[in-house]
C-alpha cells in the first residue's frame, strides 16, 4: 500500500480506538520507567480520562452517515455508535471501581497491568461493534476474550483466581473454536467474509442442500456465542469465573463483555441469517426458521439463572446466576425480532449496565472489608451505612425490575415487543414474567440481611472516591431512567437509525 | 389554584413528608412522629376538598389531567408511538376510595405513633410511600400507571411487615411478596397484551374498544384475559384458594400495617375487579357471574367457619375479612344496581370497620401482650372504652342495623336474590354465621371471668381516641345516611351497567 492510499483512508471514524490504544501504549511505556515506589494509580486515573475522550468523540459522531474503511472491515452505523457509548460507558465505570481496589494476593504487583489489560478488553468489546467482516469481529472478540483470560487470574496468589482463570480460559478457546468452525461454513457457502457480501450472496441461495450446511453453520455460531453470553446450557462456567476474579474484573465480565457479546450475536445473526431466503426467493429468512430454538435457548436461560441463584450463599456466584437470567431477558428481545428489537435491546443492557454496576460497587466495599464474600457478610449495612444499604436497595429493586427504575422500563419495552409481534410470544413472555417473580426470592434475601438482621460488627465503613462515582451515577441513572425514560429513548430515536443504518 | 394539579399534589404531597424525614434526625422521636403524621394531612384535606367540590354539583372531570410521558418508539412504522401518558382523574368510586385512603392512612398513621416500637423515621417514610402508591391506585386512569403504583404499594408493605411486625415477620412478608408478586406478574401480563394489541392503556379508550364487536380481539381471547384479571385480583383480594398469605399477614404486620393493609390494601382487589374486569370485560364477566357467585359464597361460609373455631382473635378477624369480601364478589355477581352498589358499600365499610377493630386489637395487645381469646375476657371491667368500641365494631360487621355493614350486605343479597335465588339462599348461611363467631369472640373477651388483673389507666386515652372516634363516627354515618356514599357512586354505576347492556 502506498503512501497515498494509507493517507486517503478516513481513519478519523476509528479515533475512539485509536484515543484508547494510545493511552494502552503510553501507560505501558509510563510503568516501564516509572520508578517502582511510585502508586500506580495515576495510571488508573488516565486511562478513565481516555475513556471519556472516547466516549465524547463517539458521541459526537451520532448522527453522520455511515462510513465504512479498510475494505468495509470497519464501519461506523448507528449501531455501533450506540452500542460503542454503552460499552464506553461500562468500561469508564469499571475503571472507577478498579482504581478503587486495594490490590492484594500478586494484584499490587500488576497493578499497572490491571488498568491497561481492562482498557485493551474495552478496546476488543469497541471494535466488535464496528466490525463489518467476519474477522474483525472475530479478532475483536479474542482481544477481549484472551485479555479477560489474564485479567480473571491477575491475584495470582489466590487459589480461585486460578481456578477461575483456568476454567475461563479453557471454556472461552473453546467457545471461539466453535464459533470460528461455523463462520468457516459460511464463508465456504459464500466465499467471502463481509458481512453485507455474505448477505446478499445467501439471500440468494439456490440450492437447497445448502440450507443444511447453513443451519449447521447457524447452530455451531449460536452454541458459542452462547458461551460468550453465558447463556444455558453453556453458562457452567460463569459462576466459578465470576467468584474467583477480582470485584471489578467480574463487574466488567458482567456488564462490558455481556454487551460486547450481544453485539456479536445481533450482528452476525442478523446480517447472515437475517436473509438467507431458506425455500427459495421471497420465503421467510432462515432466522426466523430458528427463532424456536433461540426461544427455547431464552426460555432455559431465563428459568436456570433465576431458580439456581435462589441457593447461592456467596454473593458474587448469586450476581453470576442473576447475569445468566438478565442474558436470558435479552435472547427474548432478541428472538422477538420485532423493529423496536434494538432499542430493547440497547436500553435495557443501559439499564442492567447501571444496575448491576453499581451493585458491583457496594459489593466490592463490602466482600473488600468483611474478607468473605458470603451474602451473610451484608447483615446490618442499614446500620453500619445507611447509604450503602439504601444505593443497595434502590439497584436491587431496579435488578428485581420494580416500577419507578429502569429495570421496569426495560422489561416493560421487551414485552412489548413479544406481544406485538406476530405470532406473540405468549409463552416466553410469561416465563419472562414469572421468573421474575422468581427472582424477587434472592434479591429481597440481600434485602433481608440489609436490613431486618443485625450487624455481625458494627465498624463503619469508608468509601472510596471512586466506589461514590459509579454509585451516584448507578443510583440515579437508574431512578432517573426508570421515571424520565424518554431522555434515552429521544436520544436513540434522534440521532441514531439504528435499524435504517444496520444493512447499509 | 389550577384544578388539574390538585390530584397529582394530592397523590405526591407524602413524598413531601418522607424528604423532610430523611432530614431529621432519627433520634428526635417526636418530631419524626408529629411529621410522620403531618404528611398524611395535604392529602386529606385535598380529597374531602375534592368531595367537597362534587357536592358542590360541580364536574369531577375538571381535575383530569393528561400529559404525554414515555413514548415507546420504532414498534413499527404505521404507528412510531406507543404512549403512556400521565394521566390522573377520579370519578365517584374513585374519589370515595380515595377519600377512604386518606382518612384510614391519617388514623393509621396516629396508631403507628402508639404501636410502634422502633425507629420511626424509616417505618414513616415507608408508610407515606405506601400511602402515594395506594393514592395512585385508585386516581390512575391508564393501566400502566396503575400497575405503577400497584407495584410501589408493594415494596414498602414488604418492609413494613418484615421489619416492624411480630415473631414470624419475615415469613409474612416473603409469602406477601411472593403472592402479591405471582399477581401482578399475571396482571402485568394482560396489562401489556392489551396495550402491545390496541396501541393504548387507557382504561376509557380500552374500554369502548372491548365493547366494539369488531375491535382487535377475539371474544375466546378477551375471556382469556379476563380470567386472567380475576386471579390477579383474586391473589389481592383475596379469593378462596389464594387467599393464605393474607392470613400471616394479618397476624404479623403490626397492628398500624393491618389497619392499612386490611382497610386499603384489599380493596385494591375490589377496585381492580370492578374497575377492569367489570368495566373492561362486561361480557365475560358475564359470562363468569355464576363462577363468581360461588367463589363469594364459597368465600363468605369459608370464612365465617374458620373464623369461627379460631383461638386468636387477630385470625378471627383475619378469616372475617375473607368472609365479608366474599359479599363484594357475590354483590358484583349479581350484576345489577343493587348487587353492584352493595359490593362497593361492602368495600368502604369493611375498609372502615376492619381498620377500626384492628386498632383496638393493636390496643389491647399493647397493654395484655396477647390476642388470643381464652387468655383475655373481662376486659369489660378493666377497659370499659375499649371493650365497648370492640362490641360496637363488632356488630357493625356483622351488619347490625343502622351501621354500614347492614346497608352493604343487605343490598349485596337483595342483588343477588334478584338473579340466583338459590346460590343467596346458601350465602345468608354465612350471615348467620358471622353473628355467630363474632358474638363468641368479641363476648368471650369482653365479659366472662377477667382472667388477669387490670389495673386503672389501662383503658383507651389521648391521641388513641381520634381513630376510634373518627372511624365509629363514619360507621355510623354511612349506615344512618347512605347517600354520603351512594350519590358520588351513582355516574360510576351508570356507566358499569350500561357497559353490561342492563
Amino acid at each position: 500500500m502506498s503512501y497515498e492510499t494509507f493517507s486517503q483512508i478516513n481513519w478519523s471514524i476509528m479515533t475512539p480506538e485509536f484515543i484508547i490504544l494510545g493511552v494502552i501504549a503510553i501507560l505501558i511505556l509510563m510503568d516501564l520507567f516509572m520508578p517502582k515506589t511510585l502508586d500506580r494509580k495515576i495510571l488508573g486515573w488516565i486511562g478513565i480520562t481516555a475513556t471519556f475522550a472516547a466516549m465524547v468523540y463517539t458521541a459526537a459522531m451520532a448522527g453522520g452517515p455511515v462510513q465504512s474503511i479498510l475494505h468495509d472491515t470497519f464501519r461506523i452505523d448507528s449501531f455501533a455508535i450506540a452500542f460503542k457509548l454503552l460499552i464506553l460507558v461500562g468500561g469508564a465505570l469499571v475503571l472507577f471501581l478498579a482504581v478503587s481496589y486495594e490490590p492484594k494476593d500478586g494484584v499490587e504487583r500488576y497493578q499497572a497491568e490491571f488498568y491497561y489489560l481492562l482498557l485493551t478488553a474495552m478496546l476488543g468489546g469497541m471494535l466488535m461493534t464496528s466490525s463489518g467482516d467476519l474477522v474483525t469481529l472475530y479478532i475483536g472478540l479474542e482481544l477481549l476474550s484472551i485479555t479477560s483470560y489474564i485479567l480473571a487470574g491477575i491475584r495470582k496468589f489466590h487459589p480461585q483466581s486460578n481456578e477461575s482463570a483456568m476454567k475461563y480460559v479453557i471454556n472461552g478457546s473453546i467457545s471461539s473454536a466453535i464459533v470460528l468452525f461455523g463462520m468457516s461454513y459460511v464463508y465456504g457457502l459464500t466465499g467471502t467474509t463481509n458481512l453485507l457480501n455474505i448477505a446478499n450472496e445467501l439471500a440468494a441461495l439456490a440450492n437447497s442442500n445448502h440450507v443444511y450446511l447453513l443451519t449447521i453453520a447457524f447452530l455451531m455460531i449460536v452454541i458459542g456465542l452462547a458461551f460468550k453470553i453465558s447463556a444455558v446450557p453453556f453458562h457452567m462456567w460463569a459462576p466459578d469465573v465470576y467468584q474467583g476474579a477480582p470485584t471489578p474484573v467480574t463487574a466488567f465480565l458482567s456488564v462490558v463483555s455481556k454487551i460486547a457479546g450481544f453485539v456479536i450475536v445481533i450482528r452476525i445473526l442478523l446480517t447472515v441469517f437475517g436473509f438467507a431466503a431458506t425455500k427459495g426467493p421471497g420465503s421467510p429468512p432462515i432466522l426466523y426458521d430458528m427463532q424456536n430454538y433461540l426461544a427455547v435457548i431464552a426460555g432455559a436461560t431465563m428459568i436456570v439463572g433465576n431458580v439456581v441463584a435462589i441457593k447461592q450463599t456467596d454473593i458474587k456466584r448469586m450476581f453470576a446466576y442473576s447475569s445468566i437470567a438478565h442474558a436470558g431477558y435479552l435472547i427474548v428481545a432478541f428472538t422477538s425480532l420485532t423493529t423496536n428489537m434494538f432499542q430493547a435491546i440497547w436500553f435495557y443492557l443501559l439499564a442492567y449496565l447501571l444496575m448491576n454496576l453499581g451493585a458491583f460497587a457496594v459489593i466490592q466495599v463490602i466482600t473488600e472489608k468483611a474478607g468473605s464474600t458470603k451474602i451473610a457478610e451484608f447483615a446490618g449495612l442499614y446500620r453500619r451505612a445507611p447509604v450503602l444499604a439504601v444505593s443497595m436497595g434502590i439497584l436491587l429493586i431496579s435488578l428485581a425490575g420494580f416500577p419507578g427504575t429502569a429495570g421496569f422500563i426495560g422489561k416493560l419495552n421487551i414485552f412489548l415487543g413479544t406481544f406485538y409481534a406476530e405470532p406473540s410470544h405468549y409463552v416466553l413472555a410469561s416465563i419472562m414474567i414469572a421468573t421474575t417473580v422468581v427472582s424477587y426470592f434472592y434479591y429481597f434475601r440481600v434485602m433481608t440481611q440489609m436490613f431486618f438482621r443485625p450487624a455481625a460488627d458494627e465498624s463503619k465503613f469508608s468509601i472510596p472516591f471512586g466506589i461514590l462515582v459509579v454509585l451516584i451515577v448507578a443510583v440515579a441513572g437508574s431512578v432517573l431512567f426508570g421515571i424520565m425514560p424518554n431522555f434515552a429513548f429521544d436520544f436513540l430515536q434522534n440521532n441514531l437509525d439504528i435499524l435504517g443504518d444496520f444493512f447499509k | 389554584m389550577n384544578l388539574q394539579s390538585i390530584l397529582s399534589i394530592l397523590v405526591f404531597s407524602p413524598l413531601l413528608g418522607i424528604i423532610v424525614l430523611a432530614l431529621l434526625p432519627k433520634t428526635q422521636e417526636k418530631a419524626v412522629k408529629a411529621i410522620g403524621i403531618l404528611a398524611t394531612l395535604p392529602a386529606l384535606i385535598l380529597s374531602l376538598a375534592v368531595y367537597a367540590h362534587f357536592l358542590a354539583g360541580k364536574n369531577l372531570s375538571d381535575f383530569s389531567i393528561s400529559v404525554p410521558w414515555i413514548k415507546f418508539r420504532g414498534i413499527n412504522a404505521q404507528e412510531p408511538f406507543f404512549t403512556v401518558s400521565y394521566e390522573l382523574a377520579v370519578s365517584g368510586f374513585q374519589l370515595v376510595l380515595v377519600v377512604l385512603t386518606a382518612i384510614v392512612s391519617t388514623l393509621a398513621a396516629i396508631g403507628a405513633a402508639k404501636f410502634i416500637k422502633k425507629e420511626w423515621k424509616g417505618y414513616y417514610m415507608l408508610f407515606l410511600l405506601l400511602l402515594t402508591g395506594m393514592l395512585g391506585v385508585f386516581t390512575a386512569e391508564n393501566l400502566i400507571l396503575f400497575f405503577i403504583f400497584f407495584e410501589i404499594t408493594l415494596i414498602p408493605t414488604f418492609f413494613l411487615i418484615g421489619k416492624w411486625g411480630y415473631f414470624e415477620k419475615e415469613k409474612a412478608a416473603y409469602s406477601f411478596l411472593l403472592y402479591n408478586g405471582l399477581g401482578s406478574a399475571v396482571l402485568l401480563i394482560v396489562i401489556m397484551i392489551l396495550f402491545a394489541k390496541t396501541g393504548t392503556s387507557n382504561i376509557e379508550i380500552l374500554r369502548q374498544m372491548m365493547a366494539d364487536p369488531s375491535g382487535p380481539l377475539k371474544d375466546g381471547f378477551k375471556l382469556g384475559l379476563f380470567i386472567a384479571l380475576l386471579i390477579a385480583f383474586g391473589v389481592k383480594l383475596p379469593i378462596f384458594p389464594l387467599h393464605t398469605w393474607m392470613l400471616r399477614v394479618h397476624v404479623q404486620a403490626p397492628p398500624s400495617v393491618v389497619m392499612i393493609h386490611s382497610g386499603i390494601l384489599l380493596k385494591i382487589g375490589a377496585y381492580g375487579l370492578i374497575r377492569f374486569g367489570m368495566g373492561i370485560f362486561p361480557k365475560q364477566f358475564e359470562s363468569l357471574a355464576t363462577l363468581i357467585a360461588i367463589l363469594g359464597v364459597i368465600n363468605l361460609l369459608y370464612g365465617a367457619f374458620l373464623a369461627f373455631i379460631q383461638t386468636d382473635f387477630k385470625m378471627v378477624l383475619a378469616y372475617s375479612s375473607i368472609s365479608h369480601m366474599g359479599i363484594v364478589l357475590i354483590g358484583l355477581a349479581a350484576m345489577n344496581e343493587a348487587g353492584i352498589q352493595g359490593a362497593i358499600f361492602q368495600v368502604v365499610s369493611h375498609g372502615l370497620i376492619s381498620a377500626l377493630l384492628f386498632f383496638l386489637v393493636g390496643v389491647i395487645y399493647e397493654r395484655t401482650e396477647t390476642s388470643f381469646i381464652d387468655k383475655l375476657g373481662g376486659l369489660a371491667k378493666g377497659m370499659p372504652l375499649a371493650a365497648g368500641f370492640l362490641l360496637a365494631a363488632a356488630m357493625a360487621s356483622l351488619g347490625l342495623p343502622g351501621m354500614s355493614g347492614f346497608v352493604s350486605e343487605f343490598m349485596a343479597f337483595l342483588g343477588l336474590f334478584k338473579v340466583e335465588p338459590w346460590i343467596a339462599a346458601v350465602g345468608t348461611i354465612g350471615i348467620i354465621m358471622t353473628a355467630a363467631y363474632l358474638l363468641r369472640a368479641v363476648l368471650g373477651m369482653t365479659y366472662g371471668k377477667a382472667r388477669r388483673e387490670f389495673d386503672g389507666g389501662l383503658d383507651l386515652k389521648g391521641a388513641e381516641l381520634v381513630p376510634v372516634f373518627v372511624l365509629m363516627l363514619l360507621i355510623v354515618l354511612i349506615g344512618v345516611y347512605p347517600s354520603v356514599l351512594s350519590s358520588p357512586l351513582q355516574a360510576t354505576l351508570e356507566t358499569i351497567l350500561l357497559g353490561l347492556g342492563g
